[in-house]
């Protein structure tokens, strides 16, 4: 049976511009980084985290000018004083004022997280690129190599690094050893991802394009892993200027007049014992918070990153 | 899975091999050596004392020495004790390290998981607000500013317990709790998350409908499978544990290897950093290689995958 169908003139007319608005998006797109802020921001304790880190890292770099005293300027007069209104912090048992050295140590902890982390994320992200992109038994052999890197215990490589090269430059060396093996999660991290982006249908795209596998590397699939690899870098921080601590205190890192968070927590052990508790009861409540701040700021990062909690 | 087995074997076995070879040529790369800060030393007596040490040979032939030793569990003298040889200290240290390390490691095993599953059950109530604030207040405090806060409250203040030292059970309590602090915190974190993916299973749901009783639905079919991942992380905090001891050690004043190894270290004792160096890396190892063992008997789901990790 064959049915007439009529079709009116009317329905081939241009539509009108009131209709054309009901299709408009009224409210702007939100980009993706945009979103993670958003619900970055939410979150209270990755914020508080987010707040105490910016703080940390502006009284590092004005705090030593503040007072008027020198990390370095011993004062015999003043040796052992508790926190009063010239030594905010009180002095150590050289009469240097703690204050100022506290923030020069800050700097140091977080110049040595930060640098750290920066040189993990260098090497991993290239080393782990390369893996992901290789062919099987190139990758496979390069990551039996970082697996055996990985297992060779990270403190035991800087205290041998720092007994070899020497104390005297210690920052430059405790940096090195710190992402001799630090770079190898951040490696792996990145090679499982580009395992997985490699097949997607827009490398594939790029690759029908002509792309090269450099190009696909840099433009498609590193951009698009750089939310887990920013959580990556945001708990790597905290690990570097954790292993600056402990080494300081055991009298491995940084040498006098210098100090770290982690010197001035070993320093103040001693001070402990004949009841100036004070001394360290400061670089002992920093540290804590620098890693406190950093660990949920981490968290933070990788449940705003994760679409599955979205609400 | 003996492939499997005998795979990991070889990869540990080069990594030890790999780990000697650097730490040899990185002791042996220090400019200078350790006789030449001895000052006023009779020539005579100078090339005696590197024969002793057999320091005078090429490097090549040192090294096949030093292999050939170590494959008969000797490593060697120690360059500043005249009596102790590097055996004596390990055999000497180590027993109290491990003690110290498996005390704190069984403190981390009961109540890491046993808060991460509390935190859980109880998701965005008080306790588990209260077990997360522990579990980050454990990460962030490292276990030297862990030890002095509680040789300062628990030890100077109250005076419960021995300030340090070592000896009876009572120095350990507080030398292990400060050393487990980490690890109880990083697993009850671990545990509360995969508790949580867990709970949120069918067979869960399934449990729950057949009518079990809810402490079977957590023990049998919740906690068995979420303490898997707690498994895979042993290895790293076993090394976590060992990194530790050289802080915790120093603080109580525990005669373990930690303390004579970060001594060795101050003294540039270099034989004995190497020794000490070597043998940490090996115990390290062996116990990364068990745990991935264990793992496969553990997790039925590994054997039917090819690619094993």
């Amino acid at each position: 049976m064959k049915e007439e169908m009529s079709y009116s003139e009317d329905l081939f007319m241009p539509v009108s511009k009131e209709e054309k608005n009901a299709e408009r998006i009224h409210r702007p797109s939100i980009k993706y980084w945009a979103d993670v802020w958003r619900r970055l921001k939410m979150n209270k304790l990755a914020m508080s985290g987010l707040i105490i880190i910016l703080l940390f890292i502006i009284m590092a770099i004005v705090g030593t000018k503040i007072n008027g005293f020198k990390y370095y300027e011993q004062d015999l007069n003043v040796i052992n004083q508790k926190p009063n209104l010239v030594h905010w912090f009180g002095t150590d048992e050289l009469g240097r004022d703690l204050f100022t050295r506290t923030w020069f140590g800050a700097r140091y902890s977080i110049l040595i997280g930060f640098m750290a982390a920066f040189l993990d994320f260098l090497i991993g992200v290239i080393y782990g690129g390369v893996a992901g992109m290789a062919n099987r038994r190139v990758d496979s052999l390069m990551m039996r190599i970082a697996e055996i890197i990985y297992s060779i215990p990270y403190l035991l490589v800087v205290i041998l690094l720092s007994v070899v090269f020497g104390q005297g430059d210690s920052l430059f060396v405790m940096i090195l050893a710190m992402s001799l093996t630090g770079w190898v999660p951040m490696a792996i991290l990145v090679r499982g991802q580009v395992l997985q982006l490699k097949e997607s249908e827009y490398a594939m795209a790029s690759e029908s394009l002509g792309a090269t596998k450099k190009w696909i590397l840099k433009k498609h699939i590193i951009p698009n892993t750089l939310g887990p690899i920013l959580v990556n870098i945001t708990l790597a921080v905290p690990t570097a200027i954790f292993a600056e601590a402990t080494l300081s205190f055991l009298g491995l890192g940084l040498q006098p007049p210098k100090s770290s968070l982690g010197t001035l927590a070993n320093d103040g052990l001693a001070g402990l014992a004949v009841g100036n508790g004070y001394q360290i009861l400061i670089p002992a409540v920093f540290i804590s918070l620098i890693m406190f701040s950093f660990n949920v700021l981490g968290d933070g990062l990788r449940d705003a990153l994760d679409p599955r909690l979205r609400k | 899975m003996a492939k499997y087995i005998i795979k990991r074997v070889a990869i540990s076995l080069v990594t030890i091999w790999a780990i000697i070879t650097i730490t040899f040529i990185l002791m042996h790369s220090v400019p200078g050596n350790p006789f030449r800060s001895e000052s006023k030393m009779p020539p005579g007596v100078y090339e005696n004392l590197l024969k002793k040490y057999g320091l005078d040979k090429p490097l090549p032939e040192q090294y096949t020495i030093y292999l050939k030793r170590l494959l008969k569990g000797d490593f060697g003298e120690s360059m500043k004790s005249r009596v102790e040889t590097v055996n004596d200290m390990i055999n000497r240290g180590f027993p109290v390290s491990a003690y110290l390390g498996l005390q704190a490691l069984i403190i981390a095993l009961c109540f890491g998981p046993a808060l991460g599953v509390i935190a859980a059950l109880n998701q965005n109530k008080w306790p588990d607000y209260l077990s997360m604030v522990i579990a980050i207040l454990g990460i962030s405090v490292p276990s030297f500013i862990m030890g002095t806060i509680f040789i300062q409250f628990l030890a100077r203040n109250i005076s419960w317990l021995p300030i340090a030292g070592w000896g009876t059970f009572a120095h350990t309590i507080l030398p292990s709790l400060a050393l487990a602090m980490m690890p109880l915190a990083y697993i009850a974190r671990l545990m509360r998350s995969s508790m949580l993916e867990i709970l949120g299973q069918d067979y869960i749901k399934t449990a729950k409908s057949k009518g079990i009783s809810k402490s079977a639905v957590v023990l049998k079919h919740a906690v068995r499978n979420a303490i898997l991942p707690i498994v895979s992380v042993l290895g790293t905090l076993v090394s976590n544990l060992l990194v530790g001891s050289f802080v915790v050690e120093k603080i109580f004043g525990i005669p373990g290897l930690g303390m004579s190894f970060v001594s060795s270290i101050s003294n540039r004792d270099y034989t004995l950093i190497m020794g000490t160096t070597i043998f940490y890396a090996i115990i390290l190892i062996v116990m990364l290689l068990l745990v991935d063992i264990a793992y496969v008997f553990v997790d039925p789901r590994i054997k039917l995958t090819k690619e094993g990790r």
